[in-house]
């Protein structure tokens, strides 16, 4: 049915330059290139000042402690009995440059990331944080790309189906699952996990290897190893963005099910199947690829938290006992380095977001 | 293949007795009820009626694309075939095989808004070529050249580069061409077009509407096209279908419907689109307004430009004397709606001059003026607004809603009490309703809350944004007709903006043109339309569909290319 | 000329006037007619009205002082409540009889059925306590009637210490749903603020605060909150603590608030009913108070109630990490942090579930609520 007799000056198209196109002489493939470069130069420049930001606040939370970790160390020592030399705390203030301005230090510290990707000394183990951090990230990243793949593998065709059967005994299944998966919070999830394993199939479940398997150099058996501990946590983490997922699947599609293109492509005399996948479908994945821009966070977040519980080779229990320690370079390092590799994530969203939506790509 | 009879006879699609309904949680909403009639090869059916008339239900029941909870009840709708044979439709399973074989291909059908019936992510060629690979399979490469050669057929410009590119490079009229196309692709028997150019705007229009008929007799195809306006029936019918609320009120060719109609619904539909074909005659029998009095407002180069570059408003000059209707036309994107907002300082223009004569008959400049100054002022200059619901918050009563300006202004107590009933019988509604929120008005009932508000303290000068233009063509001369009797008793002026030159030459003593943010004329109302200065005015006037089917003249219409000096008169294609 | 006013009436009105009161109802009425058609989100709010009673109502509830302990009674198994006993309407529990197991070295407990000890309503309680905070009492909505040694009433069984896991979380409770709200109320403030700001100036200053509010988006919270909670001191006060706390939570709540409202700001200061205002005569202040506050009043609600969640989720991650809230204050965090060992929660499997239950009921009708409130937040979106 019409609605009014003149659509709202919005609705009507951009009356002037009627039939006027930019004159561009190359090709499709060409224009979409240049496009798209542009997009992704921007892009990268926009953050820059986010990741500057980011490396700031990485700063400020590890200066927040009042007192810094040679006090609480002095402090351990005091407890114990030992008394410590004036002399010895002045020479490691010094040699940590402790004692220097604050805008001083953060310079420094960047200074050594940038030029040499020195991230300083954890003062709790003695190490260069360098050497503590990249294989524990190694394995943070790879849990959050599978945690992702998984969700994204399972989310989109329950969300189709959801809002393809709407209403039916199957959405309303799913509709309540999905909320029922918000509502546990990560951490119930790996305790009940944990505790269903143990207690009904006897397994005890932590780490991503079997003991044999820790120190040993990657082979098939260790992989096959890895396979039948990762899925635990890989589930565990993502359970929760799953869920969250499935229903901004189903909203998506419903929407677009009832936008006029669809009536349009079924004049065509296109199978209902085709039509939807052709077209409702691929347009309601635009809005969710955007969603990886928080979905990813949460993956990261969950996973510190499953990690801590499971007691996962990862950042998360790292960056406990880090926090609980004041080991600051050392803290401060790998909450930079996580936010760090979000915004790329977060990145990389935009980009395939770019890819697939030409109004975005032309903006 | 032009106009070839079928030895099976003329007639293509048959629709008998159709109903469909739609099953609602208090009922069934009969959209079609018992609607027959004949399409003719070559020919074009008009369906015509307001807005809920099911005209577009009826349309979509044809290829079984009705809405869901929607369905057809009864009746049949039988389609000849290309090889004689006869299908009924209505009986074909809407998500089999059968019906899928005859939409596109043998019935293809066009929308309203062709921006959103478009995908936004797929190339238009894709979208195109589509339709020849669900039917006829045709291989990519093939494909190609088929749509770069409907491209050329509806007479998109540079088609090698245009199919490449997706919809929202691209203009509105543009777009419906590529609907066309596709529409096209497989030659179909049949082309339904559901209001195919409401959307457009009035020259945009008349190039669809010529390309349609071109395309028709090209290919031979019977066209049923469903609209709400009069004059495109009247150019375009071969025979005409008026419905209303679901059912057929009358049926017959167009000469008739328009010259001697039978039904009483039909002649007061008729009636009310003639009334609008020229002056009202309250304003035909006023004395003219002396062209001497010291003006009003006195506008003088106003220009506004918006920050991403944009000249809405361009070096506007015009007057508007006391008492007086001044109407500015112009097509969307003509800056017509922001030049009546930068009257009211809605937005601030960045040169020019507004002068205004207050009542005491100083003057003020309406541009520089400061914040005391425009508050007065504003209590004389009102605005009436396009959008009725968007207009009026849903959140007050109309009470409410027509009390605000006058608490404003300092009225208290009983007095706004009083007034507010004063001004809702003025403007034709029950004072009992002030407690009702706008959810229980129509679009007319809210408008006239609107005009109430406007006309609460004493105004002098009433600006009015396209305030007719989202009413059916029924409301629109009574809403015009209230305007006028208010004028009088009140003494207002008017500056009345409008893409429809109906309603300017109804309402307006003199009109100025708008074009591209600049007015291309100013005069007299009755010398504008009858003897246009301006290239553009021609334009437009000739564009403007004429509810009479023995006076056609879109086709022979006059084209304005702002970037040739020399006008071209495009000759009728037959 | 045919007569114009004979005319067909104007398409009807947008809402469905069957019913007559429709007409002259309110934004607010139309709010509640449509929030009561979606039943999940109407049981949902009593749930969550009953539990913000019995977070109020603690210390009547619970039976039991929640950090009194009793080494008799380490990991007792939850007794249960019987309400019937031979036939006849008596609530009761059972005995509980301990035995050792020689080869575990382990304590087990064996409901004593043939001992059932009675329970009563309104009993007298062991110590007086002041009802929130100000009624003295002595009354408990249940317990023993006639308490004696070794009589126990665990319904949902004892934690390490012989502690009663009902009455931690109760009492847990009141921590855990005050986070939320205060939480939300800090994130009201700052959310309305900043993004009325933003959405009202617009220009740098938009800006500036839309690109602050991404920029703190893309940081993973639990890093964020975990760095920021294991700056408070351990010596603080449990209320400062608790403070800082409900701020650190809040920290990324408000953001989404913050874009609701400048949204909001943005899209109805174009709104034509608005403009009118302005044109009208009214000043910023009383438009923004008279049109715009109204106009989103019930988004906020809506979006507020939906994130009270995810605060309560915050609170239970940073608490159970060590490095939220910690004993002696009760909060269901912290009861979790009991359930941390696996080998405890293998054998004292309520330690997890009990405080697991209360989180999940909690989180889940507060995300059917605000869903249900998100729905009828525009009553008017038919209209259009």
């Amino acid at each position: 049915m019409a609605s009014s007799d003149i659509p709202s000056p919005r609705a009507r198209g951009e009356g002037q330059g009627e039939g006027q196109i930019p004159p561009t002489q190359t090709s499709a493939e060409n224009r979409t290139a240049k496009f798209m470069l542009r997009y992704v130069l921007k892009r990268l420049v926009f953050a820059i000042p986010t990741l500057f930001a980011v490396s700031i606040i990485a700063f400020i939370i590890i200066q927040l402690p009042p007192g810094d970790y040679l006090t609480t160390l002095m402090a351990d020592w005091a407890s114990q009995g030992g008394a410590v030399e004036a002399g010895t705390v002045a020479a490691m203030r010094e040699r940590y440059g402790l004692d220097q301005a604050l805008y001083f230090q953060y310079y420094k510290w960047m200074w050594g990331i940038l030029t040499q990707g020195d991230f300083g000394i954890s003062f709790e183990l003695g190490k260069p944080v360098t050497e503590l951090i990249w294989n524990r990230l190694g394995f943070s990243l790879l849990l959050s790309v599978l945690t992702l793949c998984f969700v994204w593998a399972i989310a989109i065709p329950i969300g189709i189906l959801s809002a393809v059967r709407q209403y039916s005994i199957s959405d309303y299944f799913a509709t309540f699952l999905a909320f029922f998966f918000l509502a546990v919070p990560d951490l119930l999830m790996a305790l009940s996990a944990m505790y269903i394993m143990s207690t009904w199939f006897g397994q005890s479940v932590g780490g991503l290897f079997s003991p044999d398997y820790v120190d040993a150099d990657w082979s098939f058996g260790k992989l096959i190893d890895f396979a039948g501990h990762v899925w635990l946590p890989v589930v565990v983490i993502g359970l929760g963005s799953l869920a969250a997922l499935v229903r901004i699947m189903r909203a998506n599609l419903l929407d677009e099910l009832s936008k006029p293109y669809v009536t349009t492509a079924r004049a065509k005399g296109m199978s209902e199947f085709e039509l939807l996948i052709r077209y409702p479908v691929r347009l309601a994945l635009n809005p969710l690829i955007s969603t990886l821009g928080w979905i990813l966070p949460a993956v990261i977040s969950g996973e510190i938290i499953v990690s801590v519980v499971m007691s996962l080779p990862t950042t998360g229990p790292l960056l406990l006992r880090a926090l609980l320690a004041q080991d600051m370079y050392l803290a401060g390092s790998l909450i930079l380095l996580i936010s760090v590799l979000t915004i790329i994530g977060t990145l990389i969203s935009d980009i395939l977001l770019a890819l697939t939506d030409p109004r975005i790509r032309f903006q | 293949m032009s106009n070839i009879l079928s030895p099976l006879g003329d007639t293509i699609l048959k629709v008998e007795n159709l109903k469909t309904y739609f099953p609602t949680r208090t009922g069934i909403f009969r959209a079609v009820d018992g609607v027959s009639f004949e399409l003719k090869r070559g020919k074009t059916l008009c369906v015509v009626g307001e807005s809920g008339s099911g005209k577009s239900v009826t349309a979509r029941s044809i290829l079984q694309i009705v809405d869901s909870p929607g369905r057809i009840e009864e009746g049949s709708i039988e389609l000849t075939r290309a090889d004689g044979s006869v299908t009924d439709l209505a009986k074909l399973d809407p998500r089999g095989k059968d019906i899928r074989s005859v939409r596109g291909k043998e019935i293809a059908m066009i929308f309203q808004e062709p921006m959103s019936s478009l995908s936004p992510v797929h190339r238009i060629g894709t979208q195109i070529g589509e339709a020849l690979r669900i039917h006829f399979g045709t291989p990519k490469k093939e494909q190609r050249e088929r749509v770069l050669e409907l491209l050329r057929q509806v007479e998109i410009p540079r088609p090698e580069t245009a199919i490449d590119r997706y919809t929202f490079e691209f203009s509105g009229g543009m777009r419906q061409r590529v609907m066309i196309a596709m529409a096209l692709a497989c030659n179909p028997q049949v082309l339904i077009a559901d209001e195919p150019t409401t959307a457009l705007d009035v020259t945009t229009q008349a190039e669809i509407l010529d390309l349609i008929k071109k395309l028709q007799q090209s290919h031979g195809m019977a066209v049923l096209f469903i609209t709400h306006d009069m004059g495109v029936v009247a150019e375009i019918a071969d025979e005409v279908l008026v419905m209303y609320r679901g059912k057929v009120m009358e049926r017959g060719p167009v000469e008739q419907i328009f010259h001697g109609p039978q039904d009483d619904y039909t002649r007061r539909l008729i009636g009310s689109v003639v009334k609008l074909e020229k002056k009202a005659e309250v304003r035909l029998a006023r004395p003219e307004i002396p062209a001497a009095m010291p003006p009003l407002l006195d506008v003088k180069n106003l220009s506004l430009t918006f920050a991403s570059g944009l000249k809405a408003v361009d070096d506007v000059s015009l007057v508007v004397r006391p008492g007086e209707t001044l109407g500015i036309v112009g097509e969307s994107g003509s800056g017509k709606t922001t030049m009546g907002r930068c009257l009211l300082r809605i937005y601030d223009p960045q040169a020019g001059a507004m002068s205004y004569r207050r009542p005491d008959g100083s003057t003020v400049d309406l541009r520089t003026a400061d914040k005391s100054v425009l508050k007065d002022v504003r209590r004389e200059v009102r605005m009436i607004f396009q959008d009725p619901v968007g207009s009026l918050s849903p959140r007050k009563t109309v009470g409410q809603i027509i009390a605000e300006p006058l608490k404003l202004a300092g009225m208290k107590g009983r007095e706004v009490e009083d007034r507010v009933a004063e001004l809702m019988r003025q403007v034709g509604l029950d004072p009992l309703w002030r407690e009702r929120y706008p959810h229980s008005f129509s679009g007319g009932q809210r408008q006239r809350v609107g005009i109430a508000r406007a006309i609460a303290v004493k105004p002098r000068l009433i600006i009015a944004d396209e305030a007719t233009s989202a009413l059916d063509v029924s409301l629109r001369s009574q809403m015009l007709d209230l305007m006028m009797s208010l004028q009088d008793q009140l003494g207002l002026s008017y500056v009345f903006i409008s893409h429809d030159m109906s309603v300017i030459r109804y309402i307006c003593d003199r009109v100025a043109v708008m074009y591209r943010g600049k007015i291309v004329e100013t005069g007299e109302t009755d010398q504008v339309v009858h003897n246009p200065q301006h290239d553009y005015t021609r334009a437009l006037l000739s564009a403007i569909p004429h509810p009479d089917p023995r006076d056609r003249r879109i086709h022979k219409r006059f084209r304005y290319d702002p970037t040739s000096t020399l006008p071209s008169t495009v000759s009728a294609n037959g | 000329m045919t007569d114009i006013t004979s005319l067909p009436p104007d398409t009807g009105p947008s809402l469905d006037l069957r019913n007559k009161d429709i007409a002259v109802a309110g934004q607010w009425r139309l709010f509640w007619l449509k929030f009561k058609k979606h039943k999940i989100a109407l049981v949902s709010l009593v749930v969550i009205v009953f539990m913000y009673l019995v977070a109020a109502f603690a210390d009547f509830i619970a039976p039991f002082d929640p950090n009194a302990t009793n080494a008799r009674f380490t990991y007792a198994p939850p007794q249960g409540l019987s309400l019937f006993h031979d036939g006849s309407f008596q609530p009761n529990v059972k005995q509980l009889k301990m035995t050792l197991n020689k080869e575990s070295m382990r304590r087990e407990f064996q409901p004593d059925l043939a001992k059932p000890l009675k329970v009563g309503f309104f009993v007298k309680a062991a110590q007086p306590y002041d009802l929130l905070g100000f009624i003295p009492m002595q009354t408990k909505l249940f317990g023993l009637t006639d308490p004696q040694i070794g009589d126990s009433l665990y319904i949902f069984g004892a934690d390490r210490l012989g502690r009663d896991i009902f009455s931690r979380v109760v009492h847990g409770a009141k921590i855990s749903l005050s986070i939320g709200l205060v939480g939300v109320f800090m994130s009201l403030i700052l959310g309305v603020t900043i993004g009325g700001i933003s959405g009202f100036f617009g220009g740098w200053l938009d800006l500036g605060i839309q690109r602050g509010i991404e920029l703190l988006r893309s940081i993973p919270t639990i890093p964020l909150w975990m760095g920021l909670a294991a700056a408070i001191p351990v010596g603080w006060p449990p209320l400062r603590t608790y403070f800082v706390i409900t701020l650190i939570v809040s920290l990324i709540g408000w953001t989404s608030l913050a874009r609701e409202v400048r949204g909001k700001f943005l899209s109805l200061r174009s709104e034509d009913f608005v403009i009118a205002a302005r044109l009208d005569g009214m000043s910023e202040i009383g438009i923004i108070f008279n049109h715009l506050v109204p106009s989103f009043m019930s988004h906020i609600i809506a979006t507020l109630t939906l994130a009270i969640p995810s605060m309560i989720l915050a609170e239970t991650a940073l608490s159970f990490l060590g490095i939220g809230l910690q004993p002696p204050i009760i909060s269901w965090g912290v009861l979790l942090q009991e359930a941390q060992n696996i080998r405890a929660v293998a054998q004292a499997p309520w330690l997890l579930f009990t405080p697991a239950a209360a989180i999940v009921i909690s989180v889940l009708s507060l995300n059917f609520l605000g869903d249900g409130l998100r729905d009828a937040a525009d009553p008017y979106e038919s209209v259009s």
